[in-house]
């Protein structure tokens, strides 16, 4: 019954714009599609058109093909099928209480924009989202459409990213991932409050079924049936999802915690953060803040702390005041700092754990410790060449050539890594 | 003093087999002069073809993958220290996995720019299509490269781009790949390319992705050198979203929040329910 009236109301709304040309349409869907961090185009199956019959290939890591001066990788063409949307996000632009302008692409425009694209080297592939028309369901078959327009008309082998619409019937889903390389659904918010109190017809429960089915389909993909044929591949480079940050109350811990459950029940590629940032027509709930640009940053920082150096959630948030990480140093030396008495390391004995925790020490670099100290001694000058970040790392180690002596316990060592406070309000 | 001439167009090949002549002939790296594309030597070395290499020449496969890529760097000097190393590396094979030794440093230095070039090729080589009679689409691209890197990385493209026939020209080499044969050719100077309609829809792409509120100047231009710029379609329009970026930030944080059209209460009571605040839709 409300869907008869959604259809109405969708065409009332068609009836009020002017014709489009496609350049007006791609200024109003790239615009609504700027606010999704991820561009990442990596990870998916390799594949080429070297048979003659179709356009694309993919190897292992994806290509930017531009950065705009926001300093973001442009890899991928990154659009809104339609910015029209029932829903009611208080946070985004797209919301059906804005007075933005409205456009929606046909199915063959997009199949058109990414081809012609594509051909002239501009992007790596698509990532497709959408606003909710008329029904989460019809919104994603239009999506599932597009893709298989793409991949069985166009024989098109470059790179697909969809995000899923959660509320989409199952079916769907299982579509979309035998087309995309990626799915992705987005979480929004870090938790469930404040998910019902800026994204109302949104629900965190189906968004989490949503991702859990994700993960059962890429399971099941790589399950040999007994008759040891393979089923086709499912999302190939995985799925991931993005949470913004700073337009609600929660603090640091809250996120990353989120991340943490993220990561480990959905086995999630990636978390992408996303720093609030002021749109147009914004709504008046919402702080008008300039994005906090250097909170995500560090928020990236910790993530990967969580995933690559064995560091748990509350080591990292424990450090600081507030659950909230010091944006002044990274999270990696404010433990550290935190935690003198572990220190220094002597390079040439640590064992790899405790190597991963010295500040200015990345897992290439410990690789690289580990492999030539069997030959050898350690110096301090082979740091330098193994690409270790030596003005973090000096106070916290020792080599045959080098010791902190007490530089690792005197009173101002923070203040000589923290920015002064007049670099910092450049932010 | 012997000479060597290696070609423009072939040239990783060619340098590896006069190599494997040099060494198993036991000439020293300072008794080789090395010359390429037929720039002048030393008036006074002996033009000769290299020596016939021995069959049983080995040397460490990690040496082969660097010199393939060293070979196509700009520097004059590339053969010479190459061969200079290979010399080294035949007696004490483990100085290929030394850290500290300069000789090897410097090459490894090239390599990285060899292969940064490369990068840099297949992310801002830009085709403009030229109209097609045939059923396959053609397309050509005019490039800069900082090394000689249109031959190694034509191969990329020919995956990529298997079902059109393409030319990329650079005033160091060209190659074409028609009917899905990719061949080599002398490099031009700039041609004159047809207008491309797909170059405007692309820099209204460019202009609305990106976000005004988040100008971070340097990270772009750290990745996306300057040089690179002006064969680039979009990036004519960077200066302008710079120039404007504050001024639209700012104006989005003061423009007073509106009232929503009226249709959104509508939309929003049929998927709540009247009052319920039911979250599903
Ligand atoms: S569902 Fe919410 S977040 Fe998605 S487009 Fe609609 S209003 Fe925006």
């Amino acid at each position: 019954m409300w869907r008869r009236a959604l259809d109405a109301a969708a065409q009332e709304h068609n009836v009020n714009i002017m014709p489009m040309t496609l350049q007006d349409k791609l200024a109003i869907l790239s615009d609504a599609a700027r606010y999704d961090a991820s561009c990442a185009s990596s990870g998916t199956s390799r594949r080429d058109s070297r048979d003659g019959k179709g356009l694309g290939s993919t190897e292992g890591s994806g290509i930017c093909h531009a950065y705009a001066p926001d300093g973001r990788c442009i890899s991928l063409l990154k659009i809104l099928m339609t910015n029209f949307c029932i829903y009611d996000c208080v946070y985004c632009v797209n919301r059906v209480s804005s007075n933005v302008p409205r456009a929606r692409f046909t199915p063959e425009e997009v199949v058109h924009l990414t081809t012609e694209f594509y051909r002239r080297n501009y992007i790596e592939g698509l990532f497709l989202s959408s606003g909710i028309i008329r029904s989460p369901d019809k919104t994603m078959e239009d999506m599932v459409q597009i893709a298989r327009l793409l991949r069985e008309r166009e024989q098109f082998r470059g790179y697909i990213h969809l995000k899923t619409i959660p509320d989409a019937a199952p079916e769907l889903i299982a579509q979309a991932g035998l087309y995309a390389d990626r799915l992705s659904v987005n979480v929004e918010l870090p938790t469930d409050a404040s998910v019902a109190a800026y994204a109302p017809e949104k629900n965190p429960a189906t968004i989490r079924d949503a991702m859990g089915d994700v993960k059962a389909r890429r399971l099941a993909s790589k399950d040999r049936s007994h008759t040891g044929k393979r089923p086709a591949r499912f999302a190939p480079a995985g799925q991931s999802t993005q949470m913004i940050v700073g337009a609600d109350g929660s603090n640091d811990a809250v996120i990353l915690n989120h991340s943490a459950r993220l990561y480990g029940d959905f086995r999630l590629k990636r978390v992408y953060y996303s720093a609030f940032s002021p749109i147009p027509d914004s709504s008046a709930r919402l702080p008008l803040i300039k994005p906090p640009l250097m909170r995500e940053h560090r928020l990236y920082q910790a993530d990967w702390l969580l995933r690559f150096y064995g560091f748990g959630v509350d080591e990292i948030t424990g450090v600081s005041a507030g659950g909230n990480l010091d944006l002044d140093i990274d999270p990696k030396l404010a433990w550290a700092l935190a935690h003198r008495g572990l220190f220094p390391v002597d390079v040439q004995r640590a064992e790899r754990e405790t190597l991963l925790r010295v500040p200015g020490f990345g897992t290439k670099t410990v690789g690289r410790i580990l492999t030539t100290r069997h030959h050898r001694t350690l110096r301090y000058g082979d740091l330098q060449r193994m690409g270790a970040g030596l003005k973090k790392a000096r106070p916290f180690i020792t080599l045959r050539d080098w010791s902190p002596g007490a530089l690792t316990d005197s009173a101002d060592l923070r203040a000589r890594f923290a920015p002064s406070p007049e670099q910092l309000s450049l932010f | 003093m012997r000479s060597i001439a290696l070609p423009r167009i072939g040239t990783a090949a060619a340098w590896r087999e006069a190599a494997r002549g040099l060494l198993s002939a036991g000439v020293r790296p300072e008794d080789v002069l090395w010359t390429w594309d037929g720039a002048a030597g030393d008036l006074f070395a002996e033009p000769a073809a290299p020596p016939a290499p021995s069959p049983a020449l080995t040397v460490p496969k990690a040496f082969l993958e660097m010199a393939n890529r060293v070979v196509w760097h700009s520097d004059p000097e590339r053969f010479a220290r190459l061969y200079a190393f290979l010399w080294r590396v035949r007696d004490d094979p483990r100085l290929m996995s030394a850290r500290g030794d300069a000789g090897l440093e410097r090459l490894r230095t090239m390599e990285k720019n060899v292969n940064r070039c490369a990068h840099k090729m297949k992310a801002f080589v830009r085709f403009r299509d030229l109209g097609a009679d045939g059923p396959r689409r053609r397309f050509a691209a005019w490039f800069e490269p900082t090394h000689h890197t249109v031959e190694p990385t034509a191969p990329f493209f020919t995956r990529r781009f298997g079902d059109m026939d393409w030319v990329i020209v650079t005033r160091d080499v060209t190659a074409r790949f028609e009917e899905g044969t990719l061949s080599f050719s002398e490099g031009q100077s700039k041609p004159d390319l047809p207008e491309d309609g797909a170059e405007a829809l692309w820099g209204t792409y460019f202009r609305n992705i990106f976000n005004p509120a988040r100008v971070k100047i340097g990270a772009m231009t750290s990745e996306m050198p300057r040089k690179y710029w002006k064969n680039m379609p979009e990036a004519q329009h960077i200066p302008d979203l710079i120039r404007t970026a504050e001024a639209r930030a700012r104006q989005m944080q003061d423009n007073a929040p509106t009232l929503p059209p009226l249709r959104a209460a509508k939309v929003t009571e049929r998927l709540r329910g009247p009052g319920t605040g039911s979250t599903k839709a």
